[in-house]
C-alpha cells in the first residue's frame, strides 16, 4: 500500500513538472504565429486551461494520498546547485487552487484577448503562460534558488503583463510602481533566506528546515518574510502598488495577479513560518494578526469610496488578503501557545478564504472585462443597467458578488463562519491580555465583513442595476460563449463550496496535519461541517440552501394558486415624478458618501465644490491614500536626494573612474591580506 | 428525528409567519395608544396582505428579473431565519444547519437582496433608500454579531439551543453583567434594524427621510406584499431572538409533550405582547434621529456590545 501511494505522488510530482512544462511550450508556441488571433486565443488557451485542469487535479491527488511528500532534484540550475522540487500537502492545495482557478481564466482569457490592444497576441500568450508556470514553481520550489527564480520570473512576467497597453502613461507609472515594490519585496526574502540558512550555506529547503537558529536570527527571517511576502500580497502599509497595477492590466491578468499571485505569496508565508521556521513566539502571531486586520479594515474602507470598478476590486483584494493574513496569525498565535486544534481551524479559515478568494475575485475581474469589452468604460460613474444588456454576465457575477459580500450559502460565507469560530474560542488562551484582547478581533472581523456588504451592493448595483448612464450602454453586447464558460466555472466554484464546504475542508485537513500535525474534525457529511464540536457549531449550507429554496417555492406556487400572477407593464412610479433621468440614480461616489463621511480621517480627501454663482460649477472630489503622501512621496524624495548627492561621484571622465576600480582594488587586498 | 421535532420545527416556520402579522398589528395599536389616536384594527396587517396579494402587480417597465425574485429571496431568508431560532422549544432539527452566525448572514442576504432591487430600477428614491440600509446594516451587523458573541462566550456554543439550554439549566437566577450591555445594545440594534425610530420611522410619507420605505417605492401588490410579511417576520425574529438571549423561560425544552409546545406557544405570546408593548413605548418617547446621528447610535451598540465583552473576559479571569 505504501509503495503505490509513493509511487502515486512519484508521477504526480513529474506529471506536474510536465504540466508546467507544457506550459512554458504553449506559451512558446504563441511566437510561432503571433498574430493570428484563432491559433493563439482560440487554441492555445483553451490547451493552457486543460493543462491548469491537469494542474488541480495533481494537486488534488498529493493531497488524498495521503501527507508523504515527494522531492525531486533536476538536472536545471547551476553546476553544484541544481534545482530541487518538492510535493507535500501545502503546495499540493496551492496547485489545487492555481489550477482550478487558472482553468476558468485561461478559458475567458480565450475568448477575452483580442486583436490591436497592446502587446502582439503571441508574446502575451508567452507572458501569461510564463506567468502560471513561475507560480506552479514557486510552489512547488525545494530551495532558495529555485525559490527566488521562479518567484522573480513571476514578478517580471506578470509586470510586462501589467503593461500590456504600455503606450498610456498611467499604466507605464502603474507599472515601475509594481516592478520596485516587487523588488523591494524580493530583496527581502533574498535576506530572509540569507537567515534561514543558518550558517550552513545550503539552500536547500531541507537543510534549513533542519537549521537550528537562535530567537532573534529566527525572528530576524519571520519579520523579513512578512516584510517580503506582505510587499507581494499587499499588506498594509505595502499595498499602494496593488490598486494602481490591478485596474491597469488586462482583466485576465488582473484576475490572475489578484486570485493567484497573491495567493503564491501567502503560500510562501505559510512556507516559511511553518515550515522552514516551525512557527515560534506568540508576538509573531499577534504582529500578523493585527497587521492583518488593520489590511482588512483598511482594503474595506478604501474600496468603499472607489469609482473605479478595477480599483474598487483592488482594494476589496487588500480587505481579504488583510482577513486571510488575520486566520493566519491567529494560527501562529495559537500554535505558539501549543493549542493545535484552535490553530488548525484558523488555518483553515485562511487557506479556505484564499481558495474561495481566488475563485470569487478572478470571477469578478474577469465580469469586469466583459463589461469593459462591452462599453470601453471603467468608470462606476459611467456604467449602469448592464443587468438587462449583458444577463449572463450579469447573472454570474451575482454569484461573486454575494460570495464576496459573505453571505450564506456561498462560499465566502463558510470561510468567514471559520474565522469568527476560530476568534471565538480564542479566550482560552493561556496568556494574560492576549486573551482578552484577540477575541475582539472578531469585532474587527465582523465589520470587515459588513462592509464588504456594503461594497459589493454598490459594486453590483451601480454597474449591473438602475438605468444605463451613457446612451453608449444601451449598444452593449453579452460575452461570447468562451468567456461564459469561465465565468460559469468559477462561480459553480463558488457554489459547490459553498453548498459541500467538507469536500474542501477535507482537502486543507492534509495541509493542517503537515503543518501543525492535526485537523478540524469531520463533518458527519460531505454537506455538514462541525469543525470542532458538533454541539459547540454546525453548519450545512445544502440544508440551509434546500430550507431557503423550499420557503421560496412554497411561497410561489402558494401565491399563484391563491391569488395570481398578473402583470402589468408601465412606467416606474418614483413618487408621481414623471421626468425621471438616469443622472437621479445615486452615482459611485454618492454610494460611497456615508462611508467617506464615517471614516473621514481615514482618507486625505482634496474637494473642489463650485461657488454658488458659479456659471460653469464644477464638483471634483479625490480621495487619496495617507500613507502615499505621507511614507512613500517623503521616502521617494530621500531617495531622489541621495541619488543626487552621490551623483558627484559621476564625474563622466574615465580617468576617475579608474581610479575608483583601483582605490576599490586596494581597499580589497588591505581586506584580504 | 423524531416525529415530532418535525412537526415542531415546520410548526414553528409556520407559526412565526402567521404570527409575524399579529405581532406588527399589536405594535401599530399600541403606538395608537399611547398617542391617544383611535387604534387601528388588530388584524389589519392581514388584511393589507389579503389586498396586496389580489391586486394587479405594476412593474416598471425596466424592471429586471431580479427586480422580482428579489421579494421571494427575502421571504426565503427570514422564514428560514425562523425555522433556526428557538422560539418554542429547543427541539428543531435545522437548528443545526445553522447557527447564531449563519442567522445574521440569513439577515444580511435578505438585506443585500433589498437593496440590490432598490437600485434596480434606477428612481431617485431606489438607491438612496439602498444606500442608507447598507450603511444602517454595515453598522448594525457587526453590533449583534458581537451581542451573539457574550451570549456565546458565555456558554460556549454558537447553536442558539444550547444557548438557551444553557440559561434554563443554570440554577435560580444569576445575573450577568455582560448581558445587561449586550441587552441594551441588543435593544439598539433591534430598533435599527426594524426601520424604527429613532433611526427610521414606518408610518412616515416623507420620501426624503425613509430608509426602508423608500427602498420599496416601486413595488406594489404581491411583491410588496411579501416584502412587508418578510419586515414583520423580521421583527418577530429580532424578538424571538431577544427572548432565546435574555428571557428563555418559557422555551419547550427537548421532548416536552404536545402539552408542553401549547404552553410554550402561549409563554411566546405572554412575551411577544409585553416585548411589543415596550417597543411602542420606545417608540413613542424618542424622536427621529437625523440620518447623520445614525452612524453614532449604531457605533453606540457597537461599543456597548463590545464593552460587555471586555466585561466578560475581565470577570471570568
Amino acid at each position: 500500500m505504501h509503495g503505490v501511494s509513493a509511487l502515486t505522488t512519484t508521477t504526480a510530482l513529474t506529471g506536474l513538472l510536465v504540466l508546467v512544462a507544457s506550459w512554458l511550450l504553449i506559451g512558446a508556441l504563441g511566437l510561432v504565429q503571433s498574430n493570428r488571433i484563432g491559433w493563439v486565443a482560440r487554441t492555445l488557451f483553451p490547451l493552457g486551461a486543460l493543462v491548469a485542469l491537469g494542474v488541480a487535479a495533481m494537486g488534488a491527488m498529493s493531497l488524498t494520498t495521503g501527507s508523504a511528500a515527494q522531492t525531486s532534484v533536476l538536472p536545471l540550475g547551476l553546476p553544484d546547485m541544481p534545482f530541487h522540487v518538492r510535493l507535500d500537502a501545502l503546495s499540493g492545495f496551492f496547485l489545487l487552487l492555481l489550477g482550478s482557478a487558472g482553468a476558468g481564466i485561461s478559458i475567458f482569457a480565450a475568448g477575452y484577448f483580442r486583436q490591436g490592444e497592446g502587446t502582439a497576441p503571441g508574446l502575451l500568450c508567452l507572458q501569461y503562460h510564463v506567468f502560471l508556470a513561475s507560480m506552479a514553481l514557486v510552489v512547488l520550489a525545494d530551495d532558495a534558488y529555485l525559490f527566488m527564480v521562479a518567484w522573480e520570473t513571476m514578478a517580471l512576467s506578470s509586470y510586462f503583463l501589467v503593461t500590456t497597453q504600455h503606450r498610456i502613461p498611467e499604466i507605464q507609472r502603474a507599472g515601475f510602481l509594481y516592478l520596485l515594490m516587487a523588488h523591494v519585496g524580493a530583496l527581502a526574502l533574498l535576506l530572509c533566506f540569507g537567515v534561514l540558512h543558518g550558517g550552513s550555506w545550503l539552500m536547500t529547503f531541507d537543510s534549513m528546515r533542519a537549521a537550528t537558529l537562535s530567537p532573534a536570527w529566527a525572528a530576524a527571517a519571520f519579520l523579513l518574510a512578512l516584510f517580503g511576502f506582505g510587499a507581494k500580497a499587499g499588506l498594509v502599509p505595502l499595498h499602494v502598488w496593488l490598486p494602481e497595477a490591478h485596474p491597469a492590466a488586462p482583466s485576465p491578468v488582473s484576475a490572475m495577479m489578484s486570485g493567484l499571485m497573491l495567493k503564491v505569496a501567502v503560500y510562501g508565508m505559510l512556507r516559511i513560518s511553518f515550515d522552514l521556521l516551525h512557527a515560534g513566539p506568540w508576538w509573531w502571531g499577534m504582529l500578523t494578526l493585527a497587521v492583518g486586520l488593520a489590511t482588512a479594515l483598511f482594503g474595506a474602507v478604501f474600496a468603499a469610496v472607489q469609482t473605479d470598478m478595477k480599483r474598487l476590486l483592488a482594494y476589496s483584494s487588500i480587505e481579504n488578503i488583510g482577513l486571510i493574513f488575520a486566520a493566519l496569525g491567529l494560527a501562529l498565535l495559537c500554535y505558539a501557545f501549543d493549542m493545535r486544534l484552535l490553530a488548525a481551524l484558523a488555518l483553515t479559515a485562511a487557506l479556505l478564504h484564499a481558495l474561495n478568494h481566488a475563485l470569487f475575485k478572478s470571477l469578478l475581474f474577469l465580469a469586469t472585462g466583459s463589461v469593459l469589452h462591452a462599453t470601453h468604460e471603467r468608470s462606476l460613474g459611467k456604467l449602469g443597467g448592464l443587468i438587462r444588456r449583458m444577463p449572463w454576465v450579469a447573472t454570474l457575477a451575482l454569484v461573486g458578488t454575494l460570495s464576496l459580500a459573505g453571505l450564506p450559502p456561498l462560499n465566502g460565507f463558510v470561510s468567514e463562519w471559520l474565522l469568527l469560530q476560530a476568534f471565538l474560542s480564542t479566550p482560552s488562551i493561556p496568556h494574560a491580555f492576549t486573551n482578552m484582547i484577540v477575541p475582539l478581533g472578531a469585532a474587527v472581523v465582523a465589520l470587515t465583513a459588513a462592509l464588504a456588504g456594503y461594497v459589493m451592493v454598490k459594486f453590483y448595483g451601480v454597474i449591473f442595476l438602475g438605468q444605463p448612464r451613457e446612451p453608449s450602454l444601451m449598444q452593449a453586447h453579452d460575452a461570447g460563449w468562451l468567456e461564459r464558460v469561465g465565468l460559469a466555472w468559477l462561480a459553480v466554484g463558488c457554489i459547490l463550496i459553498g453548498v459541500f464546504p467538507q469536500a474542501a475542508l477535507d482537502a486543507i485537513a492534509g495541509v493542517t496535519r503537515t503543518l501543525l500535525g492535526t485537523a478540524v474534525q469531520r463533518g458527519p457529511a460531505p454537506w455538514w461541517i462541525a469543525p470542532v464540536a458538533q454541539a459547540q457549531a454546525s453548519y450545512s449550507g445544502l440544508w440551509l440552501l434546500l430550507g431557503m429554496a423550499g420557503v421560496i417555492a412554497t411561497m410561489f406556487v402558494l401565491v399563484r394558486r391563491m391569488y395570481h400572477g398578473r402583470v402589468r407593464r408601465v412606467p416606474p412610479w418614483n413618487c408621481g415624478y414623471p421626468e425621471l433621468t438616469p443622472r437621479m440614480q445615486d452615482t459611485a461616489e454618492g454610494f460611497g458618501q456615508p462611508i467617506r463621511h464615517m471614516f473621514g480621517p481615514f482618507f486625505r480627501i482634496e474637494r473642489e465644490v463650485p461657488s454658488p454663482d458659479d456659471q460653469r460649477p464644477r464638483y471634483r472630489i479625490q480621495i487619496d491614500d495617507h500613507l502615499w503622501h505621507g511614507l512613500y512621496l517623503p521616502l521617494a524624495r530621500i531617495v531622489g536626494w541621495l541619488a543626487d548627492a552621490l551623483s558627484v561621484l559621476q564625474r563622466g571622465r574615465l580617468a576617475i573612474y579608474l581610479m575608483y576600480s583601483f582605490l576599490t582594488l586596494i581597499v580589497l587586498l588591505v581586506f584580504v591580506l | 428525528m423524531n416525529a415530532l421535532a418535525l412537526v415542531s420545527q415546520l410548526g414553528g416556520v409556520v407559526l412565526a409567519v402567521a404570527l409575524a402579522p399579529l405581532l406588527a398589528g399589536w405594535v401599530a395599536q399600541c403606538r395608537a395608544w399611547l398617542q391617544s389616536r383611535s387604534a387601528p384594527s388588530l388584524l389589519l396587517p392581514y388584511r393589507t396582505l389579503r389586498k396586496l396579494f389580489r391586486k394587479d402587480a405594476a412593474l416598471a417597465t425596466q424592471a429586471s428579473p431580479l427586480f422580482r425574485a428579489a421579494p421571494y429571496a427575502v421571504f426565503g431568508a427570514m422564514a428560514t431565519a425562523a425555522a433556526i431560532i428557538p422560539s418554542v422549544t429547543t427541539d428543531l432539527p435545522l437548528a443545526k444547519v445553522a447557527d447564531a452566525i449563519a442567522l445574521v448572514g440569513l439577515f444580511a442576504t435578505a438585506r443585500v437582496f433589498i437593496a440590490l432591487a432598490a437600485m434596480d430600477i434606477g428612481a431617485v428614491f431606489g438607491s438612496m433608500g439602498a444606500r442608507r440600509e447598507m450603511m444602517i446594516g454595515f453598522l448594525a451587523e457587526p453590533a449583534l454579531l458581537m451581542v451573539l458573541f457574550n451570549a456565546f462566550l458565555m456558554f460556549g456554543s454558537t447553536a442558539l439551543p444550547t444557548i438557551v439550554k444553557g440559561t434554563l439549566d443554570a440554577d435560580g437566577l444569576t445575573l450577568h453583567p455582560s448581558l445587561a450591555f449586550a441587552g441594551v445594545a441588543f435593544v439598539m440594534v433591534l430598533l435599527a434594524e426594524n426601520a424604527r425610530i429613532p433611526i427610521d420611522n414606518p408610518g412616515t410619507h416623507l420620501e426624503v427621510t425613509m430608509i426602508h420605505e423608500s427602498m420599496v417605492l416601486e413595488y406594489s401588490a404581491r411583491h410588496l406584499a411579501l416584502i412587508e410579511w418578510a419586515s414583520w417576520l423580521k421583527l418577530f425574529n429580532y424578538a424571538c431572538i431577544g427572548f432565546t438571549l435574555f428571557v428563555p423561560w418559557g422555551i419547550a425544552p427537548h421532548a416536552a409533550g404536545p402539552l408542553g409546545l401549547l404552553l410554550a406557544i402561549v409563554w411566546l405570546v405572554a412575551k411577544l405582547a409585553v416585548a411589543g408593548a415596550v417597543l411602542a413605548v420606545i417608540e413613542t418617547v424618542s424622536a427621529k434621529l437625523r440620518i447623520f446621528r445614525a452612524p453614532e447610535f449604531l457605533s453606540m451598540a457597537f461599543l456597548l456590545a463590545v464593552l460587555g465583552l471586555l466585561v466578560h473576559l475581565l470577570l471570568q479571569s
